[in-house]
């Protein structure tokens, strides 16, 4: 058994490390959400050209033939400088989808720009009233020639207003809720009759309404197999479980350290407020929620190539503890910075939001109990 | 024992519906009911009304103007406010510097400011916390020097709720540095348009302008706005305490709360169904309605030995600690209840639309994330629920 870093991991880490301490520290990362866009486009081409882009991806498609232990070791550390770059959804979503299923051909026509930062993509998959339920899907695939004619509404697209690309889950046969009938298409964002309505969310991050109206697609913009697709999707969408994890492991950290860190010098009562029992034991608890976290991270991306049953079986485990310690861990560094924790102003709040939010997404702790006791 | 209400409180309680059903504006009701947030004028039109009607001041005796009404009547009437989701009446007024007045000020003051409370005509806010004192109030370091007829105030106070409507703030200030922390504090009312006050507001982390800084440089007060006696403030304060926890509670804000998590757990579908029938879900709601009748009892039981004559204790801090635990569990739920739709932060569009654009989600998802963000402050408000549990351990318990 072994739980080290090889010595290129070690490197990757630094890198990540140094980016986020050194340019994107807090204000850096206010400014960014505050931008036109969300996000800066020169950084992410330096992510580009650090070979982050490329990270995961198959040497013979050009990629680094990084493993799932790589991604996590970046996502901790944007988790801990609150990057809102459209890494997950770019590169470990839709990138996973193509990783797993892609063909040649829409490798090569999408994995060069990706890898390069020229290609941005979302992930459509959610519905208004899909919940958690990835199949739950009432956007439709028709039949139309040799090709498709998609048409439905796919909500709370994260990264949606920059991507190029959608990867969109639609049903081409069976009822709203059946596992059989689901293909997943790649869908230009610029085809007629797509149309978005874009907004921020409350993490910083930019989402959109997608409606997809008669958007025409070649049977070539099918990703995998016709009406097979949802192994596929929940395959994916566990690999973006395993990068949320880890991305909420590094921000807990980061609130971990910031909360120990006020104790030690916030002074009431004539002395460090971190002499006080009942918040040390606070600031226990929160330790023993982020190393626990972490356990649970590790052992999500270690399982994610295990067969699909011992696989979700894992990775729900893992989203139960982020949830869990997510939400503890994000209200009690509120809680003992006091008023300060509430304002805008200190980054404690926007960690909490954040982390609120990854319990919203992929399943919360309720949905992934219920899928992990199903199994 | 006897749970039953008499026939006259059943009879007060018909006429308080009454009331509630004439004269509480339809465009004001909606705007409460889509968690939207209230403006000042909202505010005072609502005190208006109610003033109008002579009830604004529950609490005051009827010589100041309250309406004489048992500890029972008064219980009735704020559950019937809660349960028509009428705006609240703002405490800094109403409920925290008149009580003072009435009970500390002398005859001019009481003359002077508690018409103008009554009717809304002054805005107050709270000046107590300060950059280095919060849990710690007592350490406070705002200074007054008397010069002649006037104090000079020197200092800062922060989260100072809603000061940027603010007509006055009353101020605990030190009067005197060199004995024991608590003897050298002053209870000090100061107008806010006198020169040398700054306000700067706080930002909160769900975009909100809830609070300010309010930074004093040689703020001249005149000396007739001393309450009471100098070095006297602590114990004016902590029986102003007393008062801010007795409607912390907000059973009836919280039984308001859980109606809409139920409605909007109907309304949302988990596999096809409501998520309201989600075994999961629906055994979280019925644990904070479990919650929340324990806590009600405790408050009647409070209000039951308040009625008997003894006043609100530092029982009441079981009061706030649990009243604020259930509102925050529910605005969690409430953020469960609508999935991904609490990731969009729009605000101020409070039906979730705009001309010609795509809806973003329900309407009443639109609130969600950013109110449970809000809540996390009132575990932290009016004294922290921490410092409420040392108040038990030592007040009531002799730890």
């Amino acid at each position: 058994m072994d739980f080290s870093f090889t010595d290129e991991q070690k490197m990757l880490a630094d890198s990540v490390e140094r980016f986020v301490q050194d340019e994107y520290d807090f204000d850096t990362r206010k400014a960014i959400t505050r931008s036109d866009e969300g996000f800066r486009r020169d950084y992410w081409e330096k992510f580009a050209e650090l070979g982050w882009l490329a990270l995961p991806f198959d040497e013979e498609d050009g990629g680094l033939g990084g493993s799932a232990v790589d991604t996590m070791i970046l996502m901790e550390s944007f988790g801990k400088g609150l990057v809102v770059e459209p890494y997950v959804s770019t590169v470990v979503l839709c990138g996973g989808f193509l990783r797993a299923a892609g063909t040649k051909a829409q490798k090569d026509a999408v994995l060069p720009g990706l890898m390069e930062g020229k290609t941005l993509l979302a992930f459509a998959y959610a519905e208004p009233t899909s919940r958690y339920n990835l199949a739950d899907i009432s956007t439709k695939a028709v039949k139309d020639g040799a090709g498709y004619k998609i048409t439905g509404h796919k909500a709370v697209v994260i990264h949606g207003p920059s991507a190029d690309h959608f990867v969109v889950t639609a049903r081409t046969s069976g009822g709203q809720r059946d596992e059989k009938g689901v293909t997943v298409f790649l869908v230009s964002a610029k085809a007629p009759g797509v149309s978005r309505r874009d907004y921020p969310t409350v993490d910083g991050l930019r989402a959109s309404e997608v409606s997809f109206e008669n958007v025409s697609v070649g049977a070539d913009a099918v990703i995998g197999e016709v009406d097979n697709g949802l192994a596929l999707v929940e395959r994916v969408v566990d690999e973006g479980i395993a990068a949320i994890s880890a991305e909420a492991v590094g921000a807990m950290k980061k609130l971990h350290d910031l909360t120990l860190d006020y104790l030690k010098t916030r002074v009431q009562f004539g002395q460090p407020i971190g002499r006080f029992q009942v918040l040390q034991h606070r600031q226990v608890d929160m330790f023993m929620a982020y190393e626990q976290s972490k356990s649970m991270s590790y052992m999500a991306n270690l399982k994610l190539d295990e067969a699909p049953a011992a696989r979700k079986k894992a990775l729900s485990a893992a989203k139960v503890q982020i949830g869990k310690a997510g939400r503890f861990i994000g209200q009690q560094s509120v809680q003992l910075h006091g008023g300060m924790g509430m304002t805008d102003e200190l980054s404690v709040g926007h960690y909490f939001k954040r982390l609120t939010m990854i319990d919203t997404q992929f399943g919360n702790v309720d949905h992934h109990l219920k899928r992990f006791g199903a199994l | 024992m006897d749970l039953s209400f008499s026939d006259a409180d059943r009879a007060f309680q018909a006429e308080v519906r009454q009331f509630l059903a004439e004269a509480y504006p339809a465009d004001l009701k909606a705007k409460m009911e889509r968690g939207e947030e209230l403006r000042k004028e909202d505010y005072i039109r609502w005190q208006q009304i109610v003033n109008a009607k002579g009830w604004a001041a529950p609490a005051w005796p009827t010589e100041y103007g309250g309406p004489g009404w048992t500890a029972t009547q008064r219980y009735i009437y704020s559950e019937e406010l809660a349960a028509a989701s009428t705006p609240p009446i703002l405490p800094f007024g109403i409920n925290m510097v008149a009580p003072v007045i009435y009970t500390f000020g002398n005859a001019e003051q009481k003359k002077r400011f508690l018409p103008r409370i009554l009717d809304a005509t002054d805005w107050w806010c709270q000046g107590y916390s300060e950059p280095g004192s919060g849990s710690d109030l007592a350490s406070l370091r705002t200074k007054a020097e008397r010069q002649g007829d006037h104090y000079i105030v020197n200092g800062s106070k922060t989260w100072t709720t809603l000061a940027q409507h603010a007509d006055w703030i009353f101020c605990l200030v030190r009067t005197d540095g060199t004995g024991k922390q608590q003897e050298g504090i002053s209870f000090l009312l100061i107008d806010m348009k006198t020169p040398g006050i700054r306000v700067r507001p706080i930002i909160t982390m769900d975009g909100g302008h809830e609070v300010n800084e309010v930074f004093l440089d040689d703020v001249k007060v005149p000396v007739e706005n001393l309450i009471g006696k100098e070095g006297q403030g602590w114990t004016y304060a902590k029986f102003l305490l007393g008062h801010e926890r007795s409607g912390i509670a907000a059973v009836g804000r919280s039984k308001r709360a859980i109606a809409r998590l139920k409605s909007i757990a109907e309304a949302e579908t988990i596999d096809g169904a409501p998520l309201i029938t989600d075994p999961a879900f629906s055994r979280r709601i019925s644990e904070v309605e479990v919650d929340l009748i324990a806590l009600e009892f405790t408050e009647l039981r409070t209000l039951a030995s308040e009625s008997a004559g003894k006043g609100p204790g530092p029982e009441s801090s079981i009061l706030k600690i649990k009243g604020t635990e259930i509102q925050q569990a529910i605005t969690e739920l409430l953020v469960e209840a609508v999935g991904s739709y609490a990731a969009p932060f729009v605000r101020d569009v409070p039906d979730g639309q705009r001309w010609n654009e795509y809806p973003i989600g329900p309407a009443y998802a639109a609130n969600v994330a950013p109110s449970y963000f809000n809540m996390r402050k009132t575990s932290i408000y009016g004294g922290s629920n921490e410092i409420q549990k040392n108040i038990i351990a030592k007040m009531v318990l002799g730890l």
